[in-house]
């Protein structure tokens, strides 16, 4: 038996956050070098996942397998292929920026309450890395049981995350804003609680069908693809309609897909920027990796039924999103907004079933996660400063503190898909991808690019330019450990912007076995078609 | 004519006497019943010979053992393959030893072991006149605040009968899902209910609340055990026997004609009406709705650790014989009593799920979601499959330690009056006590049934039954009624550790080692058995098979 390198790293950060739990009350500094240490860890473990794997190699690679619960049909199967990878790769990445960019964000308040044996440091760095291990898993799970339960069960931590964390700067203890927090945490689970059980059906569903037409029932995703090649599996289009449905359902809130993103800006705005990262750039990918993965592979033709009307649901998110973030007042709110819509292009690339459209979507997913938290931790900088998050309240930043207003404006081009920049690969093979095959869609979503610009630059003209206004005069620039989390992220942007080949060559082959397993192939080139 | 040909006229020899059957009573194979009935036994004599001072050792020492005793003696049967190749009736076919039997009792011993560890909590309530006291009443006869009551607080008096009631309880749920005829079904039922009546009067504070939840259980449960007698009799009427085979053989109709059955078998309102007045007797045991009104007011009353105890077990042995009963005597006419069971099922989990949104106590709060999970049992008991008993087994093994786990967290959080139970007080208990809030809330995620706890698998385990018997709608509901159900669970750890403590709020008490144990013991089972179920699962299929 191999080195069992997957699992290795999704439990490094399970023990880190053991480990964290577990520093003395006193001793919150080593809590936070402690968690950032795993966390580094957990990332040179994800390069070496990355240098062993072969792109254009086997579908699924590194892969592990172990009875699990026999009963239920469930094993303990991991694999990656070139978009899990990635992903389990931005995760790893990520992470340890946002333990950086928390630093102080759970250090206690003056305590009141001497009494309250309420250790939030501790809590804060662990819980973040509990997530990161969730995460990871459900990224590396072949098996469609292990998945559903770290799906599941990474709510927990993210909810005590947004719940139990606020924004100390802006909220001096009063009780309006840990009620909004609390409800926010709360719809934040509740959505995706629903989301989740309602896929838990559909997952005793598929068992049942499973059991029903192969004899055993089964969760793995190879076995269920291979059987289904040998043309053993084939389920009547009405049962494979209803589990499609039940899947797709909790994917689009988790990604969130318009109507059901109404969660996002509330948990968003409401937690610390770090924590908003973890849920925008690393979190609600699952969402978007699961459809690819899962919706697609399992269900082909009720994803091929599916698709006018998801794309439609995309191109609202699209428009909508970007609509609604131009009217936000609110820095965090505003950046949230601007998720929705680009998870609109995210999941318009997955469903467009084009080689571009899918390419572009795996990227984006990797390229939004960077690009977000750039923006989003130099807003969370921003924030602290003002101990405001309405844009109202600031004004002339860019005098005081150049560095945090060039970071601020580079995240935000990145953001709008400047060429050059990351972003704007991806979104561009989306569109590409999304008009070989369906050109009115194509052309309706680049209006949100219109407004993408239109959002990012106002919110830095009111921002940053203008007037110096009151309580900004003595703002600090960036500090050391922001700049050190903030630089790298830049450099990666530029680097991806300029060239992507590295993760194209990853992720491509990935691509093109899912779309065989959905019998689509690329729309002949109009000229080729007119011969 | 000789004298015996004269004797001859007017009577006629009687069988050899070697030919009447003498019972035959298989005791190593009824020893854990046994077992638990002398323990009781003995703590009777122990609190008749005792100095009242050595009682509450002697009592504990007495039942520990007994529990401890009996459950070695059920794995040893198991061991011995009676729980599947040698399963078999024993007793002149009146108790079962087979694998659902033996799977449920060992559950029933462990929990009333876990429950004993409750009872014997003495460093909760504050010290009355110098001495530790438990959660009981000083004297189950005094009139509540009367003279007679001070005497008895200030004279130290407790009331260490509980255990030996303990005992005699968990004997009768013991014979419970073991009972292979009506006549011992009922028998059983008044054995494990009667201690329980009297248990649920004993609250040593909120004396009158606890008298009137004694009072409402007892008529509620005598009602309920009247029905269930009047449909014995049915039954009796229609089959022309109590024995569940001999009623399984007419049912099926492969027993054999004789005049008297012929003459009843035609009328087939006898047996429908006298299974659903049986299935109502135990649906009544197992909370489900229409018959769970006695539920929040008992739960709410009864003395906390009784209610754990009360809550885990009964709900395991009255689910362990209505799956017998429906299993073993009624599968010939599932077509019957299924669609039935369906709307039972459905309203279960409904209201239990919608009203428990509602509660501001928490004892009301966990006796209205033992309602619903009530219901999704009854998902997995409709399912009529190998796979539905033994995930309904499962079920009951998980569900049983997460609830007495919880019930003993709600001992902790306590007030100047006493357990402080309404929701309000909790608010803040993660900022002052995390880990107790965190051992709550683990026991809540497991009712919610989130994935790596035994509330998740055992869940997903009846769910998945009941979508392979074809009952894939009530599947569906299910799913809604937890996500429902999550809403309070989620509200409840809301309220621990995002509300600010109250300044007058509760404290939470420091607990002794016993329940401390039994907390530990709840979360240690809730966590293996949600990340480890294998084993408990291969158990519970393998015990899976009823002998008839």
């Amino acid at each position: 038996m191999s080195f069992p390198l997957l699992t290795v790293t999704a439990a490094l950060p399970a023990v880190g956050a053991i480990a964290t739990a577990a520093v003395p009350a006193a001793k919150r500094t080593v809590a936070k070098w402690s968690a950032l240490g795993f966390s580094v860890a957990t990332f040179v473990l994800a390069v070496i996942v990355l240098v062993r794997f072969e792109p254009g190699g086997e579908r699924y690679q590194l892969t592990e397998s172990h009875a699990w619960i026999k009963d239920f049909g469930v094993r303990y199967e991991l694999g990656v292929d070139g978009i899990g990878v990635s992903l389990v790769a931005l995760t790893a990445l990520l992470i340890p920026f946002i333990i950086a960019a928390g630093w102080h964000d759970a250090d206690p308040l003056e305590d009141k309450n001497p009494n309250r044996r309420w250790r939030p440091t501790q809590g804060f760095f662990a819980l973040i890395l509990a997530v990161e291990a969730m995460v990871v898993v459900s990224f590396e799970a072949t098996d469609v049981f292990l998945f559903y339960i770290f799906f599941e069960a990474m709510l927990i931590p993210m909810y005590f995350l947004i719940g139990g964390f606020g924004d100390q700067a802006h909220e001096h203890g009063d009780d309006e804003a840990a009620k909004q927090r609390s409800y926010a945490a709360v719809k934040f689970l509740l959505y995706n609680l629903v989301g989740g059980l309602v896929m838990l059906a559909a997952v005793i569903g598929l068992y049942a069908a499973s059991a029903d037409q192969l004899g055993h029932g089964t969760f793995s995703l190879q076995e269920i693809l291979q059987a289904r090649a040998a043309g053993k599996f084939d389920l009547a289009s009405s049962t494979e309609r209803w589990l499609f449905l039940g899947f797709f359902f909790a994917f689009a809130v988790k990604a969130p897909l318009w109507p059901l993103h109404t969660w996002l800006p509330n948990a968003m705005g409401e937690s610390t920027a770090p924590v908003a990262v973890l849920i925008t750039a690393v979190v609600d990918k699952v969402g978007t990796f699961a459809m690819l993965r899962y919706c697609l592979q399992l269900f082909p033709e009720a994803s091929k039924w599916a698709t006018p009307v998801i794309l439609v649901l995309a191109v609202i998110s699209i428009i909508y999103g970007a609509l609604l973030a131009v009217g936000q007042r609110d820095i965090k709110r505003l950046i949230a907004y601007a998720s929705i819509s680009h998870f609109g292009f995210i999941i318009m690339g997955i469903f467009a079933m084009t080689t571009q459209g899918q390419s572009g979507a795996a990227l984006y997913m990797v390229n939004h996660g960077i690009s977000t938290a750039a923006l989003l931790l130099v807003a969370g900088f921003l924030i602290s400063r003002r101990g405001s998050r309405l844009i109202a309240d600031f004004g002339g930043v860019q005098k005081v503190a150049p560095v945090l207003a060039g970071t601020f404006l580079i995240g935000g081009l990145a953001t709008l898909s400047l060429p050059g920049l990351a972003p704007f690969v991806s979104e561009f093979l989306v569109l590409v991808g999304t008009f070989s095959r369906y050109p009115a869609l194509g052309i309706i979503a680049t209006v949100g690019i219109v407004l993408a610009a239109l959002y990012v630059l106002v919110l830095y003209q009111r921002t940053m330019t203008g007037p110096v206004k009151a309580g900004v005069e003595g703002m600090k620039d960036l500090k050391v450990r922001e700049i050190a989390v903030v630089a790298p992220l830049i450099a990666l942007l530029l680097f991806l912007g300029v060239y992507p080949k590295p993760l194209t060559d990853i992720v491509n082959p990935a691509v093109g076995q899912t779309l065989s397993d959905v019998h689509k192939t690329d729309p002949k080139p109009a000229l080729e078609a007119t011969k | 004519m000789s004298g015996t040909a004269v004797h001859s006229l007017w009577t006629m020899a009687a069988p050899a006497a070697d030919k009447i059957p003498a019972p035959k009573i298989e005791y190593t194979q009824l020893s854990p019943v046994l077992i638990v009935f002398g323990a009781a036994v003995v703590g009777i004599l122990v609190e008749a010979f005792l100095p009242r001072k050595s009682r509450y050792l002697g009592q504990i020492a007495v039942s520990v053992i007994g529990l401890a005793a009996a459950f070695a003696a059920v794995v040893a049967l198991a061991a011995r393959g009676y729980g599947t190749t040698k399963a078999h009736v024993a007793a002149m076919g009146a108790v079962a030893v087979d694998g659902p039997a033996l799977f449920l009792q060992g559950t029933i011993l462990l929990v009333g072991l876990v429950a004993v560890f409750t009872f014997a909590e003495r460093r909760l309530d504050p010290k009355a006149h110098g001495r530790k006291v438990d959660s009981f009443a000083a004297q189950g006869s005094a009139v509540p605040g009367g003279d007679a009551e001070k005497a008895a607080v200030k004279a130290g008096f407790t009331t260490t009968e509980v255990f030996p009631l303990l005992l005699f309880a968990v004997g009768g749920m013991l014979i419970f899902p073991a009972a292979s005829d009506l006549l011992t079904l009922f028998v059983a039922l008044e054995v494990f209910s009667l201690p329980l009546y009297l248990l649920c009067a004993l609250a040593r504070r909120r004396r009158f609340m606890s008298q009137e939840a004694a009072m409402k259980y007892f008529l509620l449960g005598a009602f309920s055990s009247a029905f269930l007698l009047f449909g014995i009799a049915l039954l009796y009427g229609y089959a022309g026997t109590v024995s569940y085979s001999g009623i399984a053989a007419v049912v099926d109709g492969t027993a054999k004609m004789t005049p008297a059955l012929a003459a009843t078998t035609g009328n087939d309102a006898l047996l429908l009406i006298g299974t659903a007045m049986v299935a109502m007797g135990l649906l009544f045991k197992v909370g489900a709705v229409p018959f769970h009104m006695w539920t929040p007011d008992v739960y709410q009353g009864a003395p906390t650790p009784v209610t754990g105890f009360m809550a885990a077990a009964t709900k395991v042995a009255a689910f362990g014989a209505l799956l017998r009963l429906l299993y073993v005597v009624l599968p010939g006419m599932r077509w019957d009593w299924r669609p039935v069971m369906w709307g039972v099922a459905i309203l279960t989990m409904l209201v239990g799920a919608i009203v428990a949104v509602t509660q501001t106590d928490v004892k009301r709060l966990l006796a209205y979601s033992s309602i619903a999970h009530a219901g999704f049992i009854l998902a997995g008991v409709i399912a009529t499959t190998p796979d539905g008993v033994s995930s309904v087994l499962f079920y009951l093994a998980a569900y049983s330690f997460v609830t007495l786990g919880a019930f003993a967290v709600v001992t902790l959080v306590r007030d100047a009056g006493g357990e402080a139970t309404h929701l309000s007080h909790w608010a803040g208990l993660g900022r002052r006590s995390p880990l107790v809030a965190a051992v709550f809330a683990v026991f809540l995620l497991a009712f919610a049934g989130i994935p790596l706890t035994s509330g998740f698998a055992g869940k997903f385990a009846v769910f998945k039954a009941a979508a392979q018997g074809g009952a894939m709608p009530l599947v569906i509901v299910g799913v809604l009624s937890s996500a429902i159900a999550a809403f309070f669970y989620i509200r409840v750890i809301v309220l621990m550790f995002f509300s600010e403590p109250k300044p007058d709020g509760p404290t939470v008490a420091v607990p002794s080692a016993w329940t401390s144990t039994a907390i530990g013991i709840g979360v240690a089972v809730t966590l293996a058995l949600g990340v480890m179920p294998q084993y408990f699962l291969d158990l519970a299929d393998k015990a899976g098979v009823f002998v008839r």
